[in-house]
């Protein structure tokens, strides 16, 4: 209920963002793998203020039978709200805005995963949004593409995702719920992380040519950035559990590089 | 031990789990009336919610975000504020959880937790009137489980306890025929304290804070309300159609009672700690 209001400035004199950021700067990430015990694969993701968790159940069977896919697994991704995840309380009856994005995180992530390995089966998605505050779509994509990994689904790549806004005139990367409220556009990107290749693109606001694509090269650069986030974070998830088991291991496993794609990095093995 | 991920239980694990209850221990070891640790972690959802808790009870976890707006009140209590207790049980916390609206065990959670408010006067509803059959506050709590491992009861109630008592909303005063905000941020008038302890009864044996596994060999659990002067507000016997006998229930309500001191001991030093902060 706590009624918002619009700040004066969106980009203060000295071209700091309403939270001290840069324009190209992206708010602090802090991102956890498994979460919940009993799902096959969970991750959580604090992005600023945002606060999401995603869970991954499956391969398994699909109910109800008729969306069946008989040469591949069905991707599905549900995105939810909390009631209390926005200034107003949101009905808890799923809204069209979330049907829409559940469908466009599903495509987002697909192109990164080997669905055909598991035909007829299903891959459940769960997002659920604690509390947003900006970007929860991008969010929700950098989540659950580390849920599926910790699922153990096999994947191309991880797939990290980032929104590119503007306001007065400037690009900013990451926006936050003001400057997606009161700027004068919003682009959510996602992209693979092995080819660059974009998986979700979405506008609204208005951006001449030029300026778009700029905006999506930023986007670009800050998608890599968390990419590195994403794999330190499964990292530090997977190198405990080794630890655990009783061997001594001071640094990460390194060959789990290679599951991620990342060949050239598997050369610094351990002792 | 079998896979859970679906309801149905072979008997030999039903006989397992049973079994070792003869012997006098539980399948994790813990005493017939011992709990889960218990943990509750205030203002999770700080910059959203008006009031907001996530409770740890073992390896079941829940959130409770409680949000207050400005409504007009039913009419037949125009003089008093509505306080609504709300669950879902979203897939993302157990493979046991299906996609779609809300089916009877969300309804049944929902309603249980909010009984315990409501029965024990947690809130005093009158004081959550602006203007008498005009406009009133509207408080919702609602429960998301995130990790579900047995007793969502309890750790839900414990959850919205919290996440009530340590709510701060806008205040609002009558104008001219409008609801104005003030600029102040009140607390919810909270005149008591109620939490809710589930004991469950597997064959003869009566076992308190049920896990996932222990649920699904029960034959019935008995939820019992208890407020801070030990006095039981609310009960609900559900889980199964097995019978109770009156002795059963004497037990249960002595256990619920001891339960239900530490719950309170643990609200109060969690809601204090946090004042320091």
């Amino acid at each position: 209920m706590s009624p918002e209001t619009k700040p004066s400035f969106l980009i203060n004199p000295e071209g700091l963002r309403i939270d001290g950021r840069r324009t190209d700067e992206i708010r602090p990430i802090e991102l956890k793998v498994g979460v919940i015990k009993q799902a096959d694969g969970s991750a959580s993701i604090r992005q600023g203020k945002t606060y999401i968790l995603a869970a991954v159940y499956g391969p398994r069977e699909l109910h109800p039978r008729h969306l069946t896919i008989n040469d591949r697994a069905y991707l599905r991704c549900v995105y939810r709200m909390a009631t209390f995840s926005v200034p107003d309380r949101k009905r808890p009856a799923p809204s069209r805005r979330e049907r829409e994005i559940s469908m466009v995180i599903a495509n987002a992530l697909k192109p990164a995963l080997f669905l055909e390995d598991y035909p007829r089966a299903v891959v459940d998605v769960f997002i659920q949004v604690i509390q947003a505050d900006g970007g929860t779509r991008c969010a929700a994509i950098n989540a659950a593409s580390l849920a599926l990994a910790d699922a153990g689904i096999p994947m191309k790549t991880l797939v990290p995702a980032v929104a590119v806004g503007k306001a007065e005139g400037k690009l900013l990367v990451d926006l936050g719920d003001e400057e997606d409220k009161y700027g004068g556009g919003d682009v959510p990107m996602a992209m693979l992380g092995t080819t660059g290749e974009i998986t979700l693109l979405q506008q609204d606001g208005s951006f001449a040519k030029e300026e778009l694509v700029e905006a999506m090269g930023m986007g670009v650069t800050a998608m890599k950035y968390i990419l590195e986030l994403q794999k330190e974070a499964l990292k530090r998830a997977y190198a405990k559990k080794v630890a655990i088991e009783g061997e001594d291991v001071d640094e990460y496993e390194d060959d789990l590089e290679t599951d991620l794609g990342e060949a050239e990095i598997a050369g610094e093995e351990d002792e | 031990m079998g896979d859970y991920s679906s309801e149905v239980i072979s008997n030999i694990d039903r006989d397992y789990i049973a079994g070792f209850l003869d012997t006098g221990k539980r399948i994790d070891g813990r005493a017939f009336n011992e709990c889960r640790n218990t943990e509750i972690e205030l203002d999770v959802v700080a910059a959203k919610a008006e009031g907001s808790a996530l409770v740890r009870l073992g390896d079941t976890a829940v959130i409770a975000g409680v949000k207050v707006l400005l409504g007009e009140p039913y009419g037949d209590s125009p003089d008093k504020g509505v306080m609504m207790v709300t669950a879902e049980l979203p897939p993302l916390a157990s493979p046991l959880f299906e996609l779609g609206p809300p089916k009877e065990p969300a309804i049944e959670l929902a309603r249980v937790v909010d009984r315990g408010v409501r029965e024990s006067e947690m809130i005093d509803t009158a004081k959550l009137c602006i203007e008498p059959g005009k406009k009133v506050y509207m408080v919702f709590a609602d429960v998301y489980p995130l990790d579900y491992d047995g007793n969502l009861i309890d750790a839900s109630s414990l959850a919205v306890a919290a996440a009530l008592q340590t709510a701060k909303f806008d205040e609002y005063k009558w104008e001219d025929g409008n609801a104005v905000p003030t600029g102040k941020k009140l607390d919810l008038p909270i005149q008591n304290s109620a939490v809710e302890v589930t004991v469950s009864r597997i064959g003869r044996h009566l076992v308190i804070d049920p896990s996932l596994k222990e649920e699904m060999v029960q034959d019935c659990r008995l939820t019992i309300a208890v407020d801070k002067d030990d006095k039981l507000r609310a009960m609900q016997k559900g889980g199964g159609s097995g019978p109770l006998t009156l002795d059963e229930i004497e037990t249960s309500m002595t256990m619920a009672v001891d339960r239900a001191q530490d719950l309170h001991k643990l609200i109060k030093e969690t809601i204090k700690a946090r004042k320091k902060k």
